[in-house]
């Protein structure tokens, strides 16, 4: 049994969990009910929890290359469902949730 | 409003990131029971009441969503002319050959002003539901999960929903069975080929050819609650539900595959008859038009897509 847990910084709020090994940082953080990430499928499909790891290690799981593309993945962007820490990390987030136009529709 | 020589959706392919959690998804939690594979590595998979071969097969790709829907014609003869009704409106239609998916005869494949890829086909192998033709039980034993019964319909986004309808009820003679509209703009289409109340759906988005959800059959509304207590004690991403749709009035939870593709079951609509008049929802009633009990839209319901 691994036991470790690592810190993670939301850079963009300052927002701060701990995350254990073996879980991806995505769901620590819900788990947590900690805000920040954007949370959508929560399994690397539809993109809206990509963050950039400015620094510390992990390890991602595959990804939908519709959201993150080869040079990217390789320069620390990834989907935040699909990240694994293996160190404390700091991250930044460049996904969001889709404008929808059905709800842009309602406040007309 | 004339009847429809197209019976239902009857199958559906899906991409998935990886295949082995995306069986025990399909297979162990939803209960769809696995008929088959392939040497592209494509598995084929059915609900326990449907009497064709397969209903939805699933890829693995680099990136999850959907690649076609394919929906079964009364005989050739429908296929061949709806073929023709089809390059008569300005699609580009391609045959693929039979056994080209298993068990499948011969499908037209064309895409539709949305972007999406549709296939119509005739013939599809016999397996039945297990439980014979003469004097049959009324469901198998050793179900697992969900226990869906089949699938059922899918709802997909894009952004040319007036050519999509025209396509639909001109060409294929599906009925438009509810809307959203606001004014002229219509933001969401159900259209139906069956006694259903709706066999494919369409929502407004400014992308072409994504993939909202696939649906899938279940008994009662107890299943639906027994459904969502499989998603908890599977540690399922929940997307929402259980609840009632306004549209439709399915009773219903939505959650996602573990490639993030969404999926629904359901229960509980209501019967559509082709000499019944649609059903229009207008933008400002919108919240109950979609989840009638929290008469709140929720963003990533709207949003989020493979
Ligand atoms: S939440 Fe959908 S990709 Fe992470
Ligand atoms: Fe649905």
């Amino acid at each position: 049994m691994n036991s470790a847990a690592f810190e993670i910084v939301i850079e963009d709020t300052g927002e701060r969990f701990t995350c254990a090994a073996g879980e991806n940082i995505l769901k620590a953080m819900e788990r947590l009910q900690r805000k920040g990430i954007p949370v959508g499928c929560r399994g690397g499909g539809c993109g809206v929890c990509k963050v950039k790891v400015n620094s510390g290690a992990y390890t991602a799981r595959k990804m939908s290359r519709e959201h993150v593309s080869v040079d990217e993945e390789a320069g620390g962007v990834g989907l935040a469902c699909r990240l694994f820490p293996i160190s404390d990390l700091n991250v930044e987030v460049v996904g969001g949730l889709r404008k929808s136009v059905l709800a842009e529709r309602l406040r007309h | 409003m004339a009847q429809s020589s197209v019976i239902r959706p009857g199958h559906i392919s899906l991409r998935v990131l990886d295949m082995e959690p995306a069986l025990v998804h399909y297979r162990e939690r939803m209960g769809l029971q696995e008929v088959d594979r392939d040497a592209h590595g494509r598995v084929y998979l059915k609900g326990w009441d449907e009497q064709d071969w397969f209903s939805v097969v699933l890829r693995e790709a680099d990136r999850p969503g959907m690649d076609y829907v394919g929906f079964k014609v009364i005989n050739e003869a429908a296929l061949n002319t709806l073929e023709r009704d089809l390059r008569a409106f300005g699609c580009t239609t391609e045959r693929i050959p039979a056994d080209e998916l298993k068990h499948c005869g011969e499908r037209v494949r064309f895409t539709i002003p949305t972007g999406h890829v549709i296939e119509l086909y005739a013939r599809k192998d016999y397996m039945g539901n297990g439980l014979g033709r003469v004097n049959p039980d009324p469901w198998p034993e050793g179900l697992k999960g969900m226990q869906a019964q089949r699938f059922d319909h899918c709802l997909l986004y894009g952004d040319d929903l007036d050519g999509n309808l025209k396509l639909f009820t001109e060409v294929l003679k599906f009925d438009l069975t509810e809307q959203v509209v606001d004014g002229d703009l219509k933001l969401a289409t159900f259209l139906s080929c069956s006694n259903k109340v709706h066999d494919i759906a369409f929502i407004r988005h400014p992308e072409k050819g994504k993939f909202h959800h696939a649906s899938f059959l279940l008994g009662t509304w107890e299943e639906v609650l027994r459904a969502a207590d499989l998603i908890s004690m599977h540690d399922i991403s929940l997307d929402l539900g259980p609840t009632r749709h306004g549209i439709t009035r399915g009773r219903t939870i939505y959650f996602f595959d573990p490639s993030g593709n969404r999926n629904e079951v359901f229960c509980g609509d209501y019967t559509w008859y082709p000499d019944h008049q649609p059903i229009t929802w207008t933008a400002d009633q919108l919240g109950r038009a979609i989840f009638y009990h929290d008469r709140k839209l929720n963003q990533n319901f709207l949003s989020v897509v493979t």
